[in-house]
């Protein structure tokens, strides 16, 4: 049952053909062989890639999806999202299969954990088994899959059902609702010329879709502009902000449009070349992605002489992650598709003129492509029609939480909030997470405030929170998502993020103190101030928002003393007690 | 050609010229103003990690030592503000990693411990983080310990750019990030740094020391025993130091 079991597991996912030369995609697989990365294989690998040793022993420890020692053959993965994720539910399995969370059952048949945000949040609560995604889990799916585990039956052969992911489209708008043609938009790009293409798509006030919101002309411009000897394209599909799932419906039902987006801008900067970069979790997609590759290949629209243009060469390869939310940062994105840690890079220089390999490099997410390619087809006023003055055509959003219909909402911007609550059956709402965990936390009184650019600025994650979730817990998962994903190179966010994971934690099992509220604060402050990148610039939001517009959350929960040590006699004796085998009350101090 | 004015930008009030390619750090430098930094020396690619060099610029925060000079930048410094925000910084160096000055041969002449001394640090402050890091000393003439390592990268790059090797990487992430060697079995013995090598002196901790030559300055007459790390013209005799000459 073993090897046979083995097998089948890396059999699971056919591999990029084009890009299974890449480090990610290599220790992918031996991952998938040993169930971690042996040691001495390194060096092998090192060596058939040509990179050092080093870089391939930091890639190892950098992405959370390769292990140093052996997962379980069943290996379970429990989203800990707000909004997909339930860790009780990781424990009632953890006692069905008599497994430790994070540790691998004796017998090296199962290991059980938890993990950042699937992407699920409208189906939830999610797993991952064998990097297969499993959604709406019950007691009784549990109560399954532990006996499929048990009687070691490949993941290949449980029911198709379970791993079953909906689209749940809830709301049209202006992209969800346009049809489609195959092809459209680059014969309609040719027809009109690169630079009147790229005029139309500045003029359209097409601004990034990724919560940045920087304007796509521009850049494409930019980057059009730069010099170097090859111009590259990236689709950054690295969904990783808690809440968001929009690009896993548009990647799922518009791949098509995904790619000639890619493809146009391609056209228009003078790329050959691009690359998507699809987060691990949604590995699930790749077969159907690489066969859509294909289709467009034999249609000519992807390879040499496009559309039987001379010049018009563009291809497009896979690149998979692997376990990292800051590779959804771009200059991050870029050192992971060099094989490297996904740490972000000093800027400038920006991607447009030194990105992938320090070539001209346009990054878009996935979203932005998708509307490039409509615009391309209907030109710049269907789109500027659409939305408010300064944050041209529609959103789309990821709707999930505290409501009755959690799914995908396409709005024009300057939609308002409580329109939003409204349509997806949300009442007795306490707070709003607006952008995900790195976005803004809003309370019922500024639900009249409308979504785009110049208010609410959003990457398309909306997660409702009712009043009787105790909201001092949802900020302390945020805390603790972003301590996990810091990259830890400089050391406002790599030690700062601990520091306010901590003393959140300690806030949460009641003893803080005003003092440790006056720490926080500051120590938020600093670690939005002077951090390198986005992550860290952005990781203190929720806390900041809480303390500014819930702080009753966490001043109930304080001890009326000064000062209260982070250091806990009575816990620390917990080793001698083990030690010495006593757990009575002469053992303990309170 | 020479005829047209000195590009400038303003440090703290003062006038000071720039040519193109200087980041603000290195008009610093060159104008004998003193923006803290670790993770900088010049002569390697600037890094910008350890944001000590953190300075306001048009009201901004930046890094000094990545962000190249421009003409008009009125840049902030030497404020209480950013000496409070540089301290806390240092604080947070200190409590990620095992810091035991009186006990490490570096003391005196550490620039971490300096650069505390220079913003007035007197504790800790924050909860110590107390991590398990690994020591390598299987290297015959140098020792590595990973305990005072403050991820500055500055060995990484003074092998691969002034050595031609290269022996160091930052590996892992996050709090678990940590300083790895390139060789198979990740052994420093099995690597072929040398102790001529820059990246076997530059480390501004003790993280990177060479065997067999201890305490032979007294403590007390060491670098900044004797310096303020804040000095003009400091840099050689860092390295000096680091080589174990005395002054």
């Amino acid at each position: 049952m073993k090897g046979s079991s083995g097998t089948a597991h890396t059999q699971e996912f056919p591999n990029s053909h084009s890009g299974s030369n890449h480090l990610l995609h290599r220790l992918y697989l031996l991952q998938q062989q040993f169930y971690h990365i042996p040691a001495k294989e390194i060096p092998a690998l090192a060596n058939e890639l040509d990179l050092p040793v080093s870089q391939v022993e930091s890639a190892v420890d950098f992405y959370t999806f390769f292990h140093r020692t052996p997962r379980g053959r069943y290996d379970i993965l429990f989203s800990n999202c707000t909004s997909c994720g339930d860790l009780s539910m990781m424990d009632v399995l953890c006692k069905h299969l008599n497994v430790i969370p994070g540790k691998t059952r004796d017998d090296g048949c199962v290991s059980i954990a938890s993990t950042s945000c699937i992407g699920m949040c409208d189906q939830g609560p999610a797993l991952l088994v064998n990097g297969r995604i499993i959604t709406r889990l019950t007691a009784r799916r549990l109560e399954q899959i532990a006996a499929h585990v048990d009687e070691e039956i490949p993941v290949l052969e449980w029911p198709v059902e379970w791993f079953e992911v909906h689209d749940q489209v809830r709301k049209n708008g202006l992209l969800l609702s346009a049809p489609f043609e195959v092809g459209s938009a680059l014969r309609a790009a040719i027809q009109q010329g690169q630079e009147s293409v790229l005029e139309s798509i500045t003029a359209s006030g097409l601004r990034g879709r990724g919560g940045a919101g920087f304007s796509t002309g521009m850049k494409w411009k930019f980057c059009r502009a730069a010099t170097g000897e090859n111009h590259y394209v990236i689709c950054n599909a690295d969904e990783g902000e808690p809440g968001t799932f929009k690009d896993r419906i548009l990647l799922t039902s518009h791949a098509h449009e995904v790619f000639e987006g890619m493809t146009l801008c391609g056209y228009v900067i003078g790329a050959k070349k691009g690359y998507l970069y699809l987060r691990g979790e949604y590995r699930y997609l790749l077969p159907e992605l690489e066969a859509v590759l294909a289709r467009r290949t034999q249609e000519g629209l992807l390879g040499q002489a496009i559309l039987g243009q001379a010049d018009f060469d563009f291809e497009i390869e896979i690149v998979m992650g692997a376990g990292a939310y800051i590779c959804g940062e771009e200059s991050a994105l870029i050192e992971s598709l060099e094989q490297k840690r996904g740490v972000p890079r000093v800027r400038p220089p920006f991607p447009v003129t030194s990105g992938y390999l320090g070539q001209p490099t346009v990054v878009n997410n996935v979203e932005t492509l998708v509307a490039a390619s409509y615009i391309a087809v209907h030109g710049s006023d269907w789109f500027l029609t659409h939305g408010s003055n300064q944050s041209a055509g529609s959103k789309i959003l990821s709707v999930s939480g505290d409501c009755t219909t959690p799914g995908i909402y396409e709005y024009p911007f300057g939609v308002s909030i409580q329109r939003i609550l409204d349509d997806c059956g949300a009442t007795n709402v306490q707070a709003i997470q607006v952008g995900g965990p790195s976005g803004t936390l809003i309370a019922p009184a500024e639900f009249e405030r409308k979504l785009g650019f110049e208010d609410l600025a959003t990457g398309g994650s909306f997660m409702i929170f009712a009043q009787d979730r105790d909201l001092l817990a949802v900020i302390q998962n945020f805390a603790h998502f972003f301590a996990h994903e810091s990259c830890g190179f400089c050391t406002p966010c790599r030690v700062g993020t601990t520091l306010l994971k901590n003393g959140l934690d300690k806030i949460a099992i009641g003893h803080g103190t005003a003092y440790d509220v006056d720490e926080l604060k500051r120590m938020a402050t600093l670690v939005k101030k002077r951090s390198h990148c986005g992550l860290g610039q952005t990781s203190p939001n929720p806390i900041l928002d809480v303390l500014e517009r819930f702080s009753h959350v966490i001043e109930q929960r304080l001890k009326h003393t000064e000062f209260e040590p982070h250091f806990d006699l009575d816990a620390s004796l917990e080793e001698a007690r083990q030690i010495s085998h006593r757990d009575d009350a002469e053992a303990h101090l309170s | 050609m020479s005829k047209l004015p000195p590009q400038t930008i303003t440090i703290d009030g003062q006038e000071i010229p720039f040519e193109d390619g200087q980041t603000i750090m290195d008009a610093a430098l060159a104008a004998d103003v003193y923006i803290p930094h670790l993770c900088h020396r010049p002569g390697l690619s600037p890094h910008g990690s350890c944001k000590l060099c953190t300075v306001e610029v048009n009201g901004r925060s930046a890094s000094a030592c990545t962000l190249p000079a421009a003409s008009g930048q009125e840049i902030s410094n030497n404020t209480p503000a950013l000496k409070e925000e540089r301290k806390t910084i240092t604080q947070m160096l200190f409590v990620e990693g095992n810091h035991f000055c009186p006990a490490c041969e570096k003391t005196g002449d550490c620039t971490l411990q300096a650069v505390a001394y220079h913003l007035d640090m007197l504790d800790g402050h924050f909860p110590q983080f107390y991590p398990r890091r690994e020591l390598d000393a299987s290297h015959e003439s140098i020792v590595l310990d990973r305990d005072r390592c403050i991820l500055c990268a500055l060995c990484v790059r003074a092998s691969q750019e002034v050595d031609g090797k290269n022996v160091f990487a930052i590996s892992g992430r996050g709090i678990d990030a940590k300083l790895i060697v390139n060789s198979e079995s990740g052994k420093l013995g099995d690597t072929d740094l040398s102790t001529e090598d820059l990246a076997a002196h530059i480390c501004p901790v003790g993280a990177i020391l060479i065997k067999e030559h201890g305490y032979e300055v007294p403590i007390g007459l060491r670098t900044f025993d004797l310096h303020s790390i804040a000095e003009p013209g400091l840099e050689p005799v860092i390295l000096r130091k680091g080589k174990n000459r005395d002054e």
